[in-house]
């Protein structure tokens, strides 16, 4: 089925450069920062602080969970690793190479690097085929349209949709699960090493999200994948991520493995949005609600830990100074609250001593 | 979604074995079943609405009209006789009458279709293209280049579309090769809002940003991605000012700046009848009546156009 691989426009890039031990991703201090329209009088003309100065890795062949409520920025973050939106700041490292200039130009970054939307009907031209939607990036980055669309072909098999029936057929006429399917398929052509999904099986009935989710492990199999699944369904975020990342306000506040972060979260924002998970046992019903009102604006976050207003173990120190992510188990579990931080001056937070005693233990014990 | 397949449809792959094979089948050999295309099913949907049938049925004898006119009449259109002037309808070789200069109406409203529709339709059609390309620029590129583009539209609407026919007409003196492209210019600035506003909502939509990630340029997601979805609600809105150019268009010649006389065009022959409005108003407003059929015709058959192309319901 597949070309030669150096005759294929697609493949000539080398899929393995760093080794396995080499980050996918590395993302430094990426902000992006919405500008307000001021008024007529000059007022007004903040900044809506949707993503600010945000540090992460994706390790390869991972699936980095990213949690949040609404707002948070999960989904602009992913918009700008694919440079969809310009940001202000930031660099980032695909496999040793910086993302941008002449070493990984965006285009060829794009070909690794893929992305699966929300919304299915949205995410497809009304107008296409579904194999001619999948052929499109394939045939803008070389590769003859027969081959294209017979790889689409190929593809459809490949998430489970008969190419007979359904690579002809436009997309109001297939169900919202067949259609995401459609849309893991278009983002698989380029033979991407990052998968992108942004609430990717959010809008899908339960059960059709089931296929959906151990369709994405199959493939990730398959084709050696790794994955950036954002969503605001903690259950799906566990079953599927290696590691989460926990945002809030444009920030990461936690970020751990997956077990970890359930087990033991750090930081009281991510014990709150574990609370509130809805619990199946009866006996662990959820009687209090573990997180009320709207999180704050960020045209004005607040200061100092931006979680102070909501937080139930906030104290003064948490209006004035900002919490940096400290290492609490090195490469397992960062958390950017004062409570974690060595002589912060919040009366939970550990003495340096006590600090340096648990990392030896936490080291020791891993 | 089968409800959406015609049932006969068997595609050869079907016929030669039988049954979709589950999946074993080799992928070349795949022949997938097609969906009728998006304007095929458009086709479909119109010729199921009785309306639109009829609007078609009436748009194709103006057609006809326009194309053959001349050997249809009965009598010759610039014939004047002073001795039949302002006959009724129903004067004897004249079953629509005469106008004030003895011409036969019948004759003159057959062979003006051409005319008309040529004076309604030429300037819409040329204003179209130019107002996409100029629409889906603004609405694609978006930013600084949208501002400039769509102020200086604003300026054209500052104008009443007739005082902005008329003035231009005017000035670029009379005849009708000028206004029609007095007229075109008219018709750009509305069809450039319509493109511009499309383009900007599917601009946003996710198949686009997907298109983006893709790594494809800027023509080429125009081209695969917005041109299809753009295209088909600005041809609605154009048709429906093929009725508003007829009427300005009919408004040029009135002044004298459009069609001249004796040519017959509804318009004109509309303006020069309205001295006889007191003496014969039937006959006076006989070419109004032919204005009125080809607008609303057009008028409808937009309308149903427009709901057939909403596939989604």
């Amino acid at each position: 089925m597949r070309l030669k691989q150096d005759e294929d426009p697609i493949d000539e890039v080398p899929t393995e450069i760093g080794g396995p031990a080499q980050p996918l991703l590395t993302v430094r201090d990426l902000v992006k920062h919405f500008p307000l329209k001021k008024d007529v009088l000059g007022r007004g003309g903040g900044v809506v602080r949707a993503v600010d100065g945000i540090d992460f890795q994706i390790n390869k062949g991972e699936t980095l969970g990213v949690v949040g409520e609404s707002g948070c920025g999960k989904s602009t973050t992913a918009r700008l690793l694919l440079h969809l939106i310009e940001p202000d700041r930031g660099e980032m490292i695909f496999d040793g190479r910086t993302v941008g200039n002449r070493d990984l130009p965006m285009k060829e970054f794009r070909r690794q690097a893929q992305m699966v939307f929300q919304d299915s009907y949205a995410s497809l031209n009304p107008r296409l085929t579904m194999e001619e939607s999948i052929a499109f990036a394939p045939i803008v980055h070389g590769v003859p349209k027969a081959e294209a669309i017979a790889r689409a072909r190929d593809l459809l098999a490949r998430v489970s949709l008969d190419p007979q029936r359904f690579a002809a057929r436009y997309p109001h006429e297939l169900s919202g699960g067949q259609r995401q399917r459609v849309n893991i398929a278009r983002a698989l052509a380029l033979h991407p090493r990052l998968v992108l999904l942004d609430e990717a099986v959010s809008a899908l009935d339960k059960s059709v999200e089931a296929q959906v989710i151990n369709l994405l492990l199959d493939l990730k199999d398959d084709f050696q994948l790794t994955y950036l699944f954002i969503s605001h369904d903690l259950h799906v975020v566990r079953y599927i991520s290696d590691r989460v990342m926990v945002m809030y306000l444009g920030q990461i506040v936690e970020i751990a493995d997956s077990e970890r972060l359930f087990a033991t979260p750090a930081h009281p924002y991510t014990a709150a949005l574990l609370e509130s998970m809805p619990s199946i046992d009866p006996d662990h019903r959820t009687e209090e609600i573990p997180l009320t009102g709207e999180p704050p604006n960020p045209i004005n976050p607040p200061s100092g830990c931006r979680f102070h207003t909501r937080c139930p173990m906030a104290e003064a120190v948490c209006k004035t100074t900002v919490p940096t992510l400290v290492t609490l188990v090195p490469g397992a579990h960062s958390v950017a609250c004062l409570m974690a931080q060595a002589g912060s001056g919040h009366s939970k937070a550990p003495t340096a001593a006590g600090a340096e005693a648990a990392a030896a233990a936490a080291r020791a014990a891993a | 979604m089968s409800a959406v397949l015609k049932p006969g449809a068997v595609t050869p792959a079907d016929a030669a074995t039988g049954a979709p094979s589950p999946g074993g089948s080799p992928p070349r050999l795949v022949v997938p079943e097609r969906s009728p295309g998006y304007w095929t099913t458009v086709a479909r949907r119109l010729m199921r609405d009785p309306v639109a049938i009829g609007a078609m049925v009436v748009l194709l004898a103006l057609l006809i009209l326009a194309v053959f006119g001349p050997w249809i009449a009965p009598l010759d259109p610039y014939q004047s006789s002073i001795m039949r002037r302002l006959k009724p309808i129903g004067f004897p070789n004249h079953p629509l009458g005469t106008d004030e200069l003895g011409r036969d109406m019948l004759s003159r409203l057959i062979v003006g279709a051409r005319l008309s529709l040529f004076i309604g339709i030429t300037p819409v059609v040329i204003a179209f293209v130019i107002g996409s390309v100029i629409g889906i620029t603004a609405g694609f590129v978006g930013g600084k280049v949208n501002t400039v583009i769509m102020r200086i539209v604003d300026v054209f609407y500052a104008f009443p579309s007739v005082l902005l026919a008329i003035a231009l007409s005017g000035a670029l003196g009379a005849g009708l090769v000028n206004s029609l492209v007095s007229l075109t210019i008219v018709f750009i600035p509305p069809l450039v809002r319509v493109a511009e506003s499309v383009t900007t909502q599917v601009r946003s939509l996710d198949f686009v940003e997907a298109a983006r990630a893709s790594g494809a340029n800027a023509m080429t997601i125009v081209r695969v991605h917005v041109l299809g979805n753009v295209v088909g609600p600005v041809f609605v809105y154009a048709t429906s000012l093929i009725a508003v150019s007829m009427i300005l268009a009919s408004g040029l010649s009135f002044l004298g700046l459009g069609v001249k006389p004796p040519e017959p065009e509804w318009g004109l022959m509309l303006n020069t009848l309205r001295t006889a409005i007191y003496a014969q108003p039937w006959i006076a407003a006989l070419p109004g009546v032919m204005i009125f059929i080809t607008s609303i015709t057009f008028n409808i058959l937009s309308d149903a156009l427009r709901n057939a192309m909403d596939i989604k319901n």
